[in-house]
């Protein structure tokens, strides 16, 4: 395997009055791509996957998020890659799809504390806002694709590949600082 | 900055999520081989680089990834739909009509 000079121990990062910036423990991560009639897949699985890009759902161990029309990113403890995998190839015949490991791709990191929202606002284009509580998306964060979940009103996470961590932790890490420091 | 509509996202985002693709219903020969260069030349290269609606492609690329055409005012930049890949091409006049 390939040793990555990007890859971050998981710790807490920035800890302000404004937002705290947490690099997490590495899940398992899956790509799946499949269309048509998921029903076989999703037995196999065992989480039914959400239609409306941008919902989530949650069964079986496995954190389901829909990206685009065809696809899910899977989100799994890193012991059940494995298991997930297997049960994807046992639907295969049933259902041909694509069900890749990626868990070697990406940090994550967590976003919580009361200007979080505005803590995105510096990399997002979009305004955080149209992402609800319990949603996520694929989108872009200064420069970056990245995903972003909202798992509560000020709590989020952003999923972002190793090499492009260090530039966007960088910028988070000041905009903490930054809103901290601003009089309101 | 543009705002631009994903029909597949249902949602209207901003111009850097998405990149420009071309000129929209181009279609490859079926069987490339069997054309005549001039229509291969046409295929690759000729375009009506329009002043005024174009039909053009875009892609969501920092979002769900999907290819969609959409119509668009090259000189306002003005967007009058979108639409999904596959569809068939709006007709004009189901855009503009009213003076719009
Ligand atoms: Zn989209």
């Amino acid at each position: 395997m390939t040793a990555h000079a990007n890859i971050l121990t998981p710790g807490t990062l920035a800890d302000t009055a404004a937002a705290r910036v947490t690099v997490t423990a590495a899940p398992g991560r899956l790509s799946l791509r499949a269309r048509g009639d998921l029903s076989a897949l999703e037995t196999a699985l065992g989480v039914t996957l959400p239609a409306k890009i941008g919902s989530r759902a949650q069964a079986n161990g496995i954190e389901a998020l829909c990206l685009g029309p065809d696809e899910w990113v899977l989100l799994t403890a890193p012991e059940n890659v494995a298991a997930v995998e297997a049960a994807g190839a046992a639907a295969y015949e049933a259902h041909p799809h694509s069900l890749v490991d990626i868990s070697g791709r990406e940090t994550t990191v967590a976003i919580d504390g009361p200007r979080a929202v505005d803590l995105l606002t510096l990399g997002l284009a979009r305004d955080p806002e149209t992402v609800a509580a319990g949603e996520g998306r694929r989108t872009f964060f200064d420069g970056q694709t990245v995903i972003l979940w909202r798992d509560a009103e000020s709590k989020f996470r952003i999923d972002m590949w190793h090499s492009f961590a260090p530039h966007l932790l960088g910028l988070l890490e000041t905009g903490c600082r930054e809103l901290a420091a601003e009089t309101l | 900055m543009l705002l631009i509509h994903c029909p597949y996202c249902d949602e209207t985002l901003p111009e850097v999520e998405f990149t420009y693709a071309g000129e929209a219903h181009i279609a490859r020969p079926e069987n490339p081989s069997a054309v005549s260069d001039e229509e291969w030349e046409a295929f690759l290269f000729l375009r009506e680089n329009v002043k005024g609606n174009h039909y053009e492609r875009w892609r969501h690329a920092h979002g769900c990834g999907r290819f969609f055409n959409a119509v668009r005012n090259t000189i306002t930049d003005k967007f009058l739909t979108t639409y999904e890949a596959g569809a068939p091409r709006p007709a004009l006049e189901t855009l503009t009509e009213n003076g719009k």
